[in-house]
Parts: C-alpha cells; sequence; structure tokens
C-alpha cells in the first residue's frame, strides 16, 4: 500500500496554491474532464476529495492544484517529491457531458480555475468556441492563466481589487460579454459557491444554460453516507455519485454553503493543534 | 471431565444459562472497548453441557451456514478447543465475527430443544457465545493455520467489495487454487464489519485478521479500487482477463425520510454518521482528523440494529440525551433484544409510537429541535406487523442539537448503472438465482445485501458460500 502513489513534482504556485503531480496510472488512463479523486495523506487523517487537474495516461500520472484552507491541505503541502500519499482513490463523479454546444464560457474562480482547465480544453476539443474567463481576489491568485490560454480560444480575466485584467468580478465579465452580443450556448463555472451562486442568478436572467461543479464536504464518495448530500431542483442530490456537476439555475447554493461550514469549529480547532503558530 | 459423563438430560436441563461477564454500563460509555468480555473455559464447559447432544438436532438447519453445533458443542465440553473450532470452521470462516453479532435468539436458538423445554428462548443453549468462545481460544492461541490451498488452476476470479459475502466468497474460491483478487472501494477492507458496527460490539481487530489470513493465503487485495469507476464488470472480465465475477457490495444507499429540516447541519445518515466514527475514528478526534458532531442532545429515527449502534455511538461520543425515536411499539423493533437491553442500560431514551414529522434548526442552519407526532398501531400490514398510523394533532418537539436517521438502506447503484445488461429488481437489488447466486449475465454471480436488501451477516455468507461453489464449478466445467 504504502509507495503506491508516489509525489512526482510539486510546485508552490502562490503562497498557499500547490500542483503536485502524482503517480496513479490506472486513474490517469480513465479519468474523463471533471471527475475528482478522493485521498488520505496519512493513517490517521480525513479524506479529502480533489478535481483531477490534468493527467496523462501515457505517463501515468495526475495533477492535483490544491489551496491550503486547513489542516489536511497544510499537512498535504508539506510532502516531497518521492513522499508517498497513503489512500488515493478515483476516478470519482460522472465526467463532464461535453459535445458540440458552439459557445462556451467557462469560468474559474480562484481554486476553481485548476477544475475549469480540463473541461475548457474538452470543450475545445469537442468543436466549441471557448471563452475562459479567469477571476481572483487579486493578481496572485488567478493561477494557471497559460494553460488557460492553451486550453481556450479567449481568455479574460478579472481581479477584484483590479490590480490585473478587468477590475471586477467574473460576473461583471460575463455581463460584458453578452452585452457586447456575444452568443452564449453554455457557461460552466467553477469557484466559490458565492460565485457560482450569482453566476447562475446571471445566466437563468438570459436562460443560458449553465453548469456549477459543487464542492460539499464527502466522507467515501461512492454514495454510501449522504454527507454530500445537495438540494437541487427541490430533489436531494448526492454530489459524490450524482454529481459534481449540476444545473446551476435548479442548485439551492444557500442550502450548500451552510452545509460547507458544518465543521469550521473543529476544523479550527484541528488546524490550531497542527500548526499553533503558522496559518 | 468424568463428572460430566454422568449428566443426565434431567440434569443438563436443570442447568442455567451462563451470563457472559460485561463492561459495567457506566463505565463502557467512556470508552469504545467490547462491551461482553466472553466466556472463560469455566463458563464456556458448563455452558457446553446444557446441550442435550440431540440426535436430528434442530439447530443446525437454523443456522443458515449449517454448523455441526452439537458436534462442535461436545468438543467444547471435553476441552477439545482446536477440534471445536476446526468443526466450525468448516463452515463458517468469520466464527468470531458471527458469535459476537448474528442474531442468534432467530436463528439457531431459536429451534434448541433446551430452550423449547425451559420454555424461553432465552433459556436455549447460548450457541452464540460458545461460537465465539471457540474463536476467541483459537486467536489466543497465536496465528492460525493456513488453510491448504491447492495448485494454481489459471484461473482468476474478481471479487467486488469485502464485506462477509466478498470474503467468504475469496476463501473458498482460492482454497480451489484459482486466482483471487477482491477490490475494495474503501481504504480499509471488511465492509459493515468495519465502517459500521461498531468497535465496541465488534473489534476491528478481529475482522483484520481475518482479513490477513486470506491475503495469507495468497489472495490479493485492492483498497481504495471502486468498480463501476475505475472498471467496469465488463471491463473486468474482458480487459482485465478475469474469468468470473462476483458483485458483493452491499446496501450501502442510505435512506432519508424526506421530511422538512433533513439538510440541515447536524442531521446525519446512520453510514456517515457510523463511518466517521468507526472507519474514520471521529472519536479520537483531534488526534484523528475526521470531525463528528460532539452535542449534548441526540435524536435517533429507527428501531432496527443500525439505530441502536448509533445511540450507543451517540453516548460514547459524549451525548447526555439520547432519544430513540421508533414509531411502533417495543414488541416490533427489529433490533435485537440484547442490544435494545445494552442501550437502556447505557441509558438510550426509547421514544416508542412517535414520529418525526420535522427537523428545525437555528438561525446558523444547525439543528435545534426535531418535531414528533404520536403514534398508535392500527391494522395488521403486508409485513403482518400492525401499521403505525400518526394521531392526529399530537405534535411536540424535542430538543436536540444532532439527528441520526436509521430507517435502513437501500442497494448501492454504482455496479447496476455501470452494467447495463445486469438484472435488478425494483428496489435495484441484482437478480441472482437462489441456488447459484448466478445472474443474468454470463460469469457474473452476486449475493450478500446487493441482493437480500439489507439482512445479515451470516446471511451474506451463506449466499457467498452457494456462490463460490457455484463459481469453482462454473470455473471447472465452462457451463453457464
Ligand atoms: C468534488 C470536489 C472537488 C474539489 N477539488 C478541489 C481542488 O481541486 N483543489 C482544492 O484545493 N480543493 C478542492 N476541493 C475542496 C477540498 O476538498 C477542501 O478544501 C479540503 O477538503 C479541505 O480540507 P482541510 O482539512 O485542509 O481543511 P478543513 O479545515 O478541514 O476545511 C476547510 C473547508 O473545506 C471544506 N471541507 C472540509 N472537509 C472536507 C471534506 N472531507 N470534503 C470536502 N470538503 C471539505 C469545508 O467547507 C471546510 O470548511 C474539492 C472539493 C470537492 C467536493
Ligand atoms: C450499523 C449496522 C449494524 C449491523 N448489525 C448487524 C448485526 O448485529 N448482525 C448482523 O447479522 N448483521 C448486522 N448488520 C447487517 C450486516 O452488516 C450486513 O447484512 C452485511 O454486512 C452484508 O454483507 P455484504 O458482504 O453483502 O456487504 P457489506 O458488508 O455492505 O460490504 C460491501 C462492501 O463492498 C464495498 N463496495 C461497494 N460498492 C463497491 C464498488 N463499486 N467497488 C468496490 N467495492 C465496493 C463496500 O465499500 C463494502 O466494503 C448491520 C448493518 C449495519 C449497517
Ligand atoms: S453462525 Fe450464527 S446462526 Fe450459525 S450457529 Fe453461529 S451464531 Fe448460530
Ligand atoms: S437443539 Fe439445543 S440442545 Fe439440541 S443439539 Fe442443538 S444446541 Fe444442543
Ligand atoms: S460522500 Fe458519502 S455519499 Fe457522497
Amino acid at each position: 500500500m504504502i509507495g503506491m502513489s508516489k509525489i512526482l513534482e510539486k510546485e508552490f504556485i502562490t503562497p498557499e496554491v500547490f500542483r503536485m503531480k502524482i503517480d496513479a496510472p490506472d486513474i490517469a488512463r480513465k479519468r474523463k474532464a471533471g471527475q475528482f479523486i478522493i485521498l488520505r495523506t496519512c493513517d490517521e487523517g480525513e479524506r479529502i476529495p480533489l478535481t483531477i487537474a490534468d493527467a496523462d495516461a501515457d505517463e501515468g500520472w495526475l495533477e492535483l492544484v490544491v489551496q491550503v484552507v486547513g489542516k489536511t491541505t497544510k499537512f498535504f503541502s508539506r510532502l516531497e517529491v518521492g513522499d508517498s500519499i497513503c489512500d488515493l482513490v478515483g476516478p470519482l463523479g460522472r465526467p463532464t457531458h461535453i459535445e458540440r454546444y458552439g459557445n462556451v464560457v467557462v469560468i474559474g474562480g480562484g481554486i476553481g480555475i485548476a477544475p475549469s482547465h480540463p473541461i475548457a480544453g474538452a470543450m475545445k476539443a469537442a468543436g466549441n468556441k471557448v471563452i475562459s474567463i479567469l477571476g481572483g481576489r487579486t493578481k496572485d491568485l488567478v493561477i494557471m492563466e497559460d494553460k488557460m490560454k492553451a486550453a481556450s480560444d479567449q481568455i479574460v480575466i478579472t481581479t477584484d481589487d483590479g490590480s490585473y485584467g478587468m477590475k471586477g468580478l467574473v460576473t461583471d465579465a460575463l455581463q460584458k460579454l453578452i452585452d457586447n452580443g456575444v452568443n452564449v450556448d453554455l457557461v460552466v463555472a467553477i469557484g466559490p459557491p458565492i460565485m457560482m451562486k450569482f453566476v447562475s442568478l446571471l445566466t437563468k436572467k438570459y436562460e443560458i444554460p449553465t453548469l456549477v461543479s459543487l464542492n460539499t464536504i464527502m466522507v467515501d464518495g461512492t454514495g454510501m453516507c449522504g454527507a454530500c448530500r445537495v438540494t437541487v431542483g427541490g430533489e436531494t442530490k448526492f454530489v459524490c455519485v450524482d454529481g459534481p456537476e449540476f444545473d446551476g439555475h435548479k442548485v439551492d447554493f444557500d442550502e450548500m454553503m451552510m452545509r460547507q461550514r458544518m465543521y469550521v469549529e473543529q476544523e479550527k480547532e484541528s488546524m490550531e493543534r497542527h500548526c499553533p503558530h503558522n496559518h | 471431565m468424568e463428572e460430566e459423563k454422568k449428566l443426565t438430560p434431567r440434569e443438563r436441563l436443570k442447568i442455567p444459562p451462563q451470563p457472559m461477564p460485561e463492561q459495567d454500563p457506566k463505565e463502557r460509555i467512556g470508552n469504545v472497548d467490547e462491551v461482553p468480555y466472553g466466556y472463560d473455559e469455566e463458563l464456556a464447559r458448563t455452558e457446553a453441557m446444557r446441550c442435550l447432544q440431540c440426535k436430528n438436532a434442530p439447530c443446525i438447519a437454523a443456522c443458515p451456514v449449517e454448523i455441526d453445533i452439537p458436534a462442535f458443542i461436545k468438543f467444547i465440553v471435553d476441552g477439545k478447543y482446536r477440534e471445536a473450532i476446526n468443526k466450525i470452521k468448516e463452515t463458517n470462516i468469520l466464527p468470531a465475527v458471527c458469535g459476537r453479532v448474528c442474531p442468534q435468539e432467530e436463528q439457531c436458538q431459536r429451534t434448541c430443544i433446551v430452550g423449547k423445554s425451559r420454555k424461553s428462548i432465552d433459556e436455549a443453549v447460548q450457541i452464540g457465545k460458545l461460537e465465539r468462545f471457540a474463536a476467541d481460544w483459537e486467536m489466543k492461541q497465536g496465528e492460525a493455520e493456513v488453510p491448504d490451498v491447492k495448485p494454481p488452476t489459471g484461473k482468476r476470479v474478481a471479487i467486488v467489495g469485502s464485506g462477509p459475502a466478498g470474503l467468504t466468497v475469496a476463501a473458498d474460491v482460492r482454497r480451489e487454487g484459482h486466482e483471487v483478487t477482491m477490490f475494495e472501494a474503501l481504504h480499509k477492507p471488511g465492509g459493515v464489519l468495519i465502517y459500521g458496527i461498531p468497535e465496541f460490539r465488534l473489534p476491528k481487530r478481529i475482522v483484520m485478521r481475518e482479513v490477513e489470513n486470506l491475503e495469507r493465503m495468497g489472495v490479493k487485495l485492492e483498497r481504495n479500487k471502486v468498480i463501476g469507476k475505475l472498471y467496469t464488470i465488463d471491463e473486468l472480465l474482458e480487459d482485465e482477463g478475469y474469468d468470473a465475477v462476483f458483485v458483493g457490495t452491499g446496501a450501502g444507499l442510505p435512506l432519508f425520510m424526506r421530511i422538512p429540516g433533513e439538510n440541515l447541519n447536524g442531521v446525519y445518515s446512520a453510514n456517515e454518521y457510523l463511518t466517521r466514527a468507526n472507519l474514520m475514528q471521529a472519536y479520537s478526534f483531534p488526534e484523528t482528523d475526521t470531525p463528528i458532531a460532539l452535542v449534548k442532545n441526540v435524536a435517533v429515527f429507527g428501531g432496527g440494529n443500525v439505530a441502536m449502534d448509533s445511540a450507543r455511538t451517540a453516548l460514547r461520543l459524549g451525548a447526555e440525551n439520547v432519544y430513540l425515536v421508533y414509531r411502533r411499539s417495543r414488541i416490533e423493533m427489529p433490533a435485537r433484544i440484547e442490544e435494545v437491553h445494552h442501550a437502556e442500560e447505557e441509558g438510550v431514551q426509547l421514544c416508542l409510537l412517535q414520529n418525526p414529522t420535522r427537523i428545525i434548526g437555528d438561525k446558523n442552519g444547525w439543528v435545534n429541535a426535531v418535531e414528533c407526532i404520536k403514534m398508535e398501531l392500527g391494522e395488521p400490514d403486508a409485513s403482518g406487523r400492525r401499521r403505525p398510523v400518526p394521531i392526529k394533532d399530537s405534535e411536540f418537539t424535542i430538543d436536540v442539537d444532532a439527528c441520526i436517521v436509521a430507517i435502513g438502506n437501500a442497494s448501492n447503484p454504482l455496479v447496476p448503472d455501470t452494467t447495463p445488461d445486469l438484472e435488478t429488481n425494483r428496489w435495484g437489488n441484482i437478480i441472482a438465482d437462489d441456488e447459484t447466486m448466478k445472474t443474468n449475465k454470463r460469469g457474473v454471480f452476486a449475493g450478500g445485501d446487493i441482493v437480500l436488501g439489507a439482512a445479515t451477516v451470516i446471511l451474506a455468507m451463506g449466499q457467498g458460500r452457494t456462490a463460490a461453489a457455484a463459481i469453482n464449478e462454473y470455473l471447472k466445467t465452462d457451463e453457464w
């Protein structure tokens, strides 16, 4: 078991975001855009889901792009090339439904840019015109610009503080595209829930079909526990097996955001204990 | 034992059932250690002497795997514990598990002549406890003997799921010399025995030991492999070169009640709650990383073993009030009597003939109360039990900070969904032939909860045995 999922490459993209290549030939062969893995870094560790940001079937690796937010991601960020993670399972979730829609706008907010990358690539390969909007609070948080450029026909960058690209939110950029008469056939939005909520509210107004990728708290990732449940169109869905992508116009984002905060107190305690001075 | 031989049946019938010593209820809710300590030799042999060694022992047929019960009990009387455990293992590879968790009072012990004579099932020969004794004795002797494995046949069998059904198939198929790979979705093997049934009822080292024994026989275990995702059943058969597949994926799909407030924070399925506690060891948080709600007042909905396990786990996680809300009365409770008794002893408060109607949250979206309605029993329903009917306008609320929904599981759809030509019934259970556990798909067998719906360990094992025999036959003859 040990030594199975070795870390092949590691690089910090920003002080809080790192990219890791992991040896996982069987998953690399099977995975499709939109799918994720669950890993455990060590034996006492929590199972955490992470999107497969890239993969190479021939070379047999996966790439993950991870934002340090708490104990597990912090611990993970301290592993080095040559170390192994104790458990890695995937590919999980349903792949993105890829077809030729016409003009597809892919919106990635913050760390959400990483999972939107394979989707942009697959949409482009299917013959869509892909316009990507990358948003971050500030310049340093806009990651993977080059890769997204290569996967898209056009990219637009927004920062909240105007330090890079257009000043404003991703929704402002989307509104501008619509105002400029771009015919948008599909929007794919991945990022903080609040961003996905407002993108969905905007696209609803224009009746543009919208896919969002939800990052609820998970345990098993196989539909066994129900921890990841959300309300979509009035029905309870399990994000790990029914998703992670859903029709953004139907998702109850407020409930989802509330559920994401379920363990904030304990998460703080865990982090505090793990790195008392450093977070 | 000289004096033993002299006992007449009448004298045997006079010996009362030997109770198993147990941890004190007040102490045990402060730890996760096993509740009953097990018999020592003297208790075991006294209990074993109660058996009348009936000629056509009805207890045998009442055990789903037909253990030769009088034979193994006789060996215990004679102090021949090695022979006793070997006798049991002829038909049951998980005696330490079954001795602990089988609903014995509904199976082997229900038909016992001693119980009948003493006019109480509770007074039957304590077959399960004796089975546990023999298994525990063996464990104390060190490593178990590895069963003989026949020379390699060149055939390969994939087993999907490592619960009791999968474990049983693995042993029986491997013994014939076939190569066996067991695929498990989670990071630990054992199925419900690991993630569901709590440590205080079934210590995890017992399950791990059985899995290690299988590995020593040469069974290959692939953890973290979700079939249906990493490989489909068809890919196992066509691309990965397996000659047969056994599907034992269990009933892991939690049912919810579809009442308002069910997605509030603090509302768990029993599967999630127990998985966090057992598999992820949330009871050691923050030494371990997985959190769980640590609250004072907890409501559990349901009346089966799963509900009892959840309620007793909540106590061990520090809850002061644990309410077990069940819509029928005590006699209809599907949980084992012993478990209900243990739960009450530990302080679980039974709220019978009540049903939750709505879960109420605070401004942060966390549960703070549950509204229930009182019920009364009406006419018998299809199951023969009297149907509970709500009493109009009898709603009331209980203050709670967490709710655990333990009303049952449906079958996990991952495999059927990705194997479209595999026949399932309207509940999503895979359809398999009783005699062979063959599905409609050539080379594919299924058994355990994925076929039976949520059932029991021993029934899952029984189907595993049947399937293994048919798999061995199929690999020999290539006839479907
Ligand atoms: C399908 C999916 C894909 C994801 N992809 C990525 C990705 O590519 N890159 C990335 O950086 N993050 C991703 N996430 C989020 C990532 O799983 C969490 O950031 C991580 O679990 C946090 O763990 P922690 O111990 O470091 O932080 P904690 O302090 O434990 O938690 C911080 C926050 O993360 C969330 N979280 C905590 N535990 C879990 C859990 N078991 N499952 C899911 N969320 C949890 C909660 O909202 C919590 O408030 C994804 C989540 C999902 C569901
Ligand atoms: C809390 C609880 C308490 C119980 N108490 C008792 C009791 O006291 N006595 C009793 O007799 N019975 C009890 N039961 C019931 C008993 O545990 C089950 O009937 C039995 O475990 C079923 O065995 P199985 O092998 O069919 O499936 P499971 O034990 O459910 O195992 C199935 C395994 O397959 C894995 N799996 C699922 N899908 C996939 C996939 N696609 N790919 C790979 N692996 C997969 C799962 O992760 C799991 O490990 C209890 C059940 C629960 C939940
Ligand atoms: S396996 Fe279960 S039913 Fe069979 S003898 Fe043992 S306890 Fe009784
Ligand atoms: S029925 Fe009871 S007394 Fe008779 S053989 Fe079985 S266990 Fe012994
Ligand atoms: S994470 Fe357990 S059901 Fe989705």
